[in-house]
């Protein structure tokens, strides 16, 4: 259970990463906070010929506000986002989900744009990215692109970024007026969740719904949006009835394929549908 | 613009360890962990998983309470690195360590370095009642004790009633 051989490097500015990700393409491996990627090199379930190391890199230690919303570099620490009380007021569902990545052990090295790029299919981070809206800041040596959190997560730890490209940050929109609310079920707090579902809501005057978002992580191979509920709970006010049409519907059109020794699809889709429903009521209560 | 250094196989890094200065030439997949208990002869510090799950490699760098299996030596360049051996006073025990010996808060006490080092990093208040310690003491696992004693050593220590 120790890492095999590497070779590590770590540069000081944001083009040396990209030169080492150039020269060294599919063979190099970024290292920010480690909490994904050192425990798949005890395993052995990574083999990188380099890990590049961005500790150093100061172009990717911001945690900045623009334009109403959230900037988040490529370094900084789950904690450090965990508890500001910036991030708080524009994007309380970060604040909320944060708690629930991994121990508070984790979150003091990882880093939140990490667990995006390394994208667990149980992971909270990629869900509530999908929830709010993110934008993906990607850069490699022959440039910059943006992908919307919908286009980044193509499978389990897979995303679409290219081999030589970094994920530099992460951008966050601000809905401070938004009521949000993440829960999960998993073996033991701090674990791996089986099924959790992150959501954010505005409601009209009269109390009906006007706009909702919502996302499952750990029950199929992405985190995936649920537009029939979504469609189904705009402009209705929340009631019993509309909770156990929403958890229904969940549980029919949820895309669950994640099959462990704690839980089998069907297993999961059930969870989801309850935890939607919860997260529903919580948030139009 | 900054040189970009070559990858290497080692490297050379200078820590504080408890509050003495380290420097070595380490390979670069060396662990934290491996550094403190191999090299610095630091075995306070256990390792169970390996892999992140049970805590007891629980360091503080920088004063935050981390995992030393799931850092590499090379990442600690430049920090302060604090081991159980570090909050231990020269004689006796320190006012944690001692309610975790007066509530049977460890039997075989493989887990205890890395419950210690957990709350050493953390403040009180932030933890105000029972549940919100248990929560905290979550990410360190404990095959023998059940977490009560434990929990009553926290409680205590931390001058909570249960
Ligand atoms: S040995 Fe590090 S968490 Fe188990
Ligand atoms: S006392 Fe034995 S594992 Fe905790």
């Amino acid at each position: 259970m120790k890492p095999p051989p590497f070779l590590y490097a770590r540069p000081e500015s944001l083009d040396g990463v990209l030169r080492l990700l150039a020269e060294n393409g599919g063979d190099a491996r970024v290292l920010a906070g480690g909490q994904s990627l050192v425990p798949l090199l005890n395993f052995r379930l990574a083999r990188p010929e380099i890990l590049v190391d961005i500790a150093m890199v100061d172009e990717l230690s911001h945690l900045t506000i623009e334009d109403g919303g959230l900037r988040i570099g490529a370094s900084v620490t789950q904690r450090a986002v965990e508890t500001s009380a910036e991030v708080a007021r524009l994007c309380p569902l970060l604040s909320k989900a944060l708690p629930l990545v991994g121990h508070l052990q984790n979150r003091a090295r990882g880093t939140v744009v990490g667990s995006i790029a390394h994208a667990d299919p149980s992971a909270e981070l990629p869900a509530v990215a999908l929830v709010l809206g993110a934008t993906m800041t990607v850069r490699s040596a022959s440039g910059d692109r943006s992908i919307p959190a919908e286009d980044f997560f193509l499978g389990p730890f897979t995303t679409a970024l290219e081999p030589d490209e970094i994920l530099v940050e992460v951008r966050f929109p601000g809905k401070p007026s938004a009521r949000t609310a993440v829960k999960e079920i998993a073996p033991r707090s701090g674990d791996f969740a089986i099924a959790g579902v992150a959501g954010r809501l505005t409601t009209a005057a009269d109390g009906a719904v006007q706009d909702v978002a919502l996302a499952l992580f750990g029950v199929g191979a992405v985190p995936q949006r649920l537009p029939e509920v979504e469609r189904l709970a705009a402009g209705e006010n929340v009631t019993p009835e509309l909770l156990d049409e929403v958890a229904r519907i969940t549980r029919a059109t949820a895309r669950s394929g994640s099959e462990d020794v704690h839980a089998d699809p069907a297993y999961r889709a059930r969870v989801a549908g309850e935890l939607v429903r919860r997260v529903v009521e919580e948030m139009a209560a | 613009m900054k040189p970009v250094p070559d990858p290497a196989g080692s490297v050379a890094v200078s820590m504080e360890v408890n509050g003495r200065t380290v420097e070595r030439t380490v390979n670069s997949r060396r662990l934290l962990a491996d550094l403190l208990r191999d090299e610095l002869r630091l075995t306070g510090t256990h390792l169970g998983c390996e892999h992140g799950v049970c805590g007891a490699c629980t360091v503080l760098v920088d004063g935050q309470p981390v995992r030393s299996c799931l850092m590499l030596a090379v990442q600690a360049d430049g920090c302060e690195v604090t081991t159980v051996e570090g909050i231990t006073p020269k004689d006796g025990l320190s006012p944690m360590q001692q309610a975790f010996k007066d509530h049977h808060g460890l039997q075989c006490g493989f887990c205890t370095p890395g419950f210690l080092m957990t709350l050493a990093g953390v403040e009180p208040e932030d933890h105000p009642d029972e549940e919100s310690v248990r929560e905290l003491l979550a990410g360190n696992l404990c095959r023998c004790t059940g977490y009560e004693g434990i929990v009553d050593a926290v409680m205590a220590a931390w001058d909570r009633s249960r």
